[in-house]
């Protein structure tokens, strides 16, 4: 290639790149200028997620304190109410009874709490800004590319200024985790809610509906099923980040893992990959079953 | 309360982002095709005035494409006008704001949808009160009105149902109980009836006369089906590219279509049940012999009466009994048969 180098100005032969010491300016200013917004505002930052630190510990330690027995008895009854189906409770039953018996069932309780809450926070910002989307097609083209950021974006990078901000623990690792976890969740409450029947809508309109009227009668209740799919894939995403927010000192089962890369316990890591396969089957299957009968209604009996 | 009459003036719908701009173009006589061409700009309605009586349906008709379903969109204004006017008891719906608006679509008008537009997660019960729901209404005393209306459609035994598990002519009656049971003075019917099989459709249409008979709503009721108006319609528009072709009673549409394009639609109509008596009679000449006719018989009816009384002639009375016109059976034929030169105007 240097042959055709030698015909080409040197401009258009090697990239121009900003030389090194203004990038290495700019690179500062930005670093100090984030590190002084930290100084400055860190500690009333932590003051605004500190209810997120007592939610967590909250349930944390509820799961963990209380005997065995009575959270074995409260998931196989939610998830038999949820799916009212005897195969995914006696299925629930067994792995959590599994996970008990290899030892784990602590660092389960405290990846299941972190979960849950995670689940929780991404349901309640997620749902606001999809109907947000829906009803405006602005709103729509200012969200989308920044959901795309937060969807291919490493996740190890957005730990960088998480850390900074909130330094090690719980919080930054819950926030890592609703990043990563509530795109699917926002995405798919916009799309229900735009794939709603044009004509049940003007009939909604017709008869004089306000636009609150609307959204609760018609555009939540036929956007369900969608709603329901974004939940889902929230909680999945939910359990494969807490693997990778253990790095940021999140317990439970990801920091097993954790370990068990650092030192190549091999038996160790699969064990704790299995158990956070079998809550996600659990949880998958417990919200499918009951997304699909609360869409009974839909079943066609005759036509 | 009485129904009001509804006043369509001067209405004109153009389709697109800058459509006020060319009213008057097409007002000076752009057609639809160089509109589209030259602006990209859809013309939908052109110069509509149909005003249509209190108390009575109006059909209009139209194919595919013709605009009757925007210009029903235009009486509750889900679609906006580009120019012209909606009347209702001299009130101007294109002018309202949005509360108003909302009051007057909860209050004065309750519409049917062709394909049904029910709430798929709610029963019959709950779809039905639904109108009610939205103006406020205690649920008790909704449930009691939609209770009586499902039963009027005949729905009775199917409040839990949901709309899935229903056919489709069931469905319209949900979607008629639902209009009904808002008990505004307008009722929308928006090919209501179209989706619907012919025997279920008649059967739909039944009920809709029926309930007319002693509601007195003032229907505007769109098809594109010529023997569904004319059934149906105490008055009948057809409109053709967004313009009001014809207007007019169904006998008068029949019997004198404005031109070749309506000439085609009422070549195959049944025209024994359209034409009244009193339209092909002739005036009295001395005594009133044969069997009597009430005034508003149609011809079909009149030869049947004839044939089985084995009579050739017959008088019409009016509602008093007073003769006041005469025909014969060879009258009755031949105006129950679609006149030669409609053929050669529909052939041509």
């Amino acid at each position: 290639m240097a042959s055709i180098c030698s015909v080409l100005p040197a401009l258009l032969c090697k990239f121009p790149a900003i030389d090194d010491s203004t990038i290495r300016l700019a690179r500062k200013t930005v670093d100090d200028g984030f590190k002084s917004f930290v100084r400055s505002y860190g500690n009333a930052i932590d003051t605004v997620v500190q209810p997120l630190q007592w939610f967590l510990n909250y349930l944390e330690s509820l799961f963990v304190g209380s005997p065995w027995i009575v959270i074995l008895a409260a998931m196989v009854a939610i998830v038999y109410f949820g799916s009212r189906n005897m195969a995914v409770t006696i299925g629930t039953a067994l792995s959590m009874i599994v996970i008990g018996l290899v030892g784990l069932w602590n660092d389960t309780m405290i990846t299941l709490a972190m979960v849950t809450v995670c689940t929780l926070i991404s349901i309640l910002i997620g749902i606001p800004i999809g109907i947000l989307m829906a009803r405006s097609d602005r709103v729509q083209a200012f969200v989308n590319p920044i959901l795309d950021v937060m969807q291919t974006m490493p996740s190890f990078v957005y730990l960088i200024p998480v850390v900074m901000v909130f330094g090690i623990g719980k919080v930054p690792g819950l926030i890592a985790v609703v990043i990563y976890a509530v795109p699917p969740m926002i995405r798919l409450t916009n799309l229900g809610i735009r794939l709603v029947d044009k004509e049940v809508l003007e009939a909604a309109d017709a008869f004089g509906s306000s636009g609150w009227q609307k959204l609760k009668n018609v555009q939540m209740p036929l956007a369900l099923p969608t709603i329901m799919a974004g939940i889902n894939q929230t909680i999945m995403m939910s359990l494969a980040m807490v693997v990778v927010a253990s790095m940021i000192g999140v317990g439970g089962l990801g920091k097993n893992v954790l370990q068990a890369i650092a030192n190549q316990f091999f038996t160790v890591g699969f064990l704790n990959g299995f158990a956070l396969v079998g809550i996600a089957i659990i949880f998958d299957r417990t919200s499918q079953a009951f997304g699909k009968r609360l869409q009974k209604h839909s079943e066609v009996i005759h036509g | 309360m009485a129904s009001h009459a509804i006043e369509v003036k001067n209405l004109y719908k153009i389709f697109g982002p800058r459509g006020g701009d060319f009213v008057d173009a097409v007002k000076k006589g752009m057609g639809k095709a160089e509109l589209n061409e030259k602006h990209g700009h859809v013309l939908g309605l052109q110069d509509i005035n149909i005003y249509m009586p209190a108390g009575g349906v109006m059909v209009v008709m139209g194919l595919s494409g013709s605009g009757k379903s925007t210009l029903i969109r235009h009486i509750n204004r889900l679609i906006d006008p580009t120019a012209g006017e909606v009347l209702y008891d001299g009130v101007d719906v294109c002018k309202m704001n949005d509360a108003d608006l909302r009051q007057f679509r909860r209050h004065k008008t309750a519409m049917v949808f062709q394909k049904f537009a029910l709430l798929p997660h709610r029963t019959v019960l709950d779809n039905t009160v639904y109108g009610l729901e939205i103006q406020g209404i205690e649920r008790k005393e909704s449930e009691k009105r939609a209770r009586r209306w499902i039963e009027r459609v005949g729905l009775k035994g199917f409040e839990n149902h949901y709309p899935n598990q229903l056919s489709g002519g069931m469905q319209q009656r949900v979607g008629l109980a639902r209009a009904l049971t808002n008990d505004a003075d307008i009722l929308l019917m928006d090919e209501a009836y179209s989706a619907l099989d012919p025997l279920i459709r008649v059967d739909m249409q039944t009920v809709l006369l029926d309930l007319q008979k002693e509601l007195k709503k003032t229907v505007v009721f769109i098809t594109h089906d010529l023997d569904e108006a004319l059934r149906l319609g105490d008055k009948i528009a057809i409109l053709r590219d967004g313009r009001v072709v014809q207007q007019g009673t169904g006998q008068e549409i029949v019997l004198s279509p404005a031109d070749d394009y309506i000439t085609a639609f009422v070549k195959e109509v049944n025209r024994g049940r359209v034409i009244n008596v009193e339209t092909i009679m002739r005036p009295l000449s001395g005594n009133a012999d044969g069997v009597p006719l009430a005034a508003g018989t149609v011809l079909e009816a009149a030869a049947r009466t004839m044939t089985a009384a084995r009579v050739a002639s017959a008088h019409v009375v009016d509602s008093n009994g007073r003769p006041i016109g005469a025909l014969d059976l060879s009258t009755v034929i031949a105006a129950m048969v679609t006149p030669v030169s409609h053929e050669d105007r529909a052939a041509a």
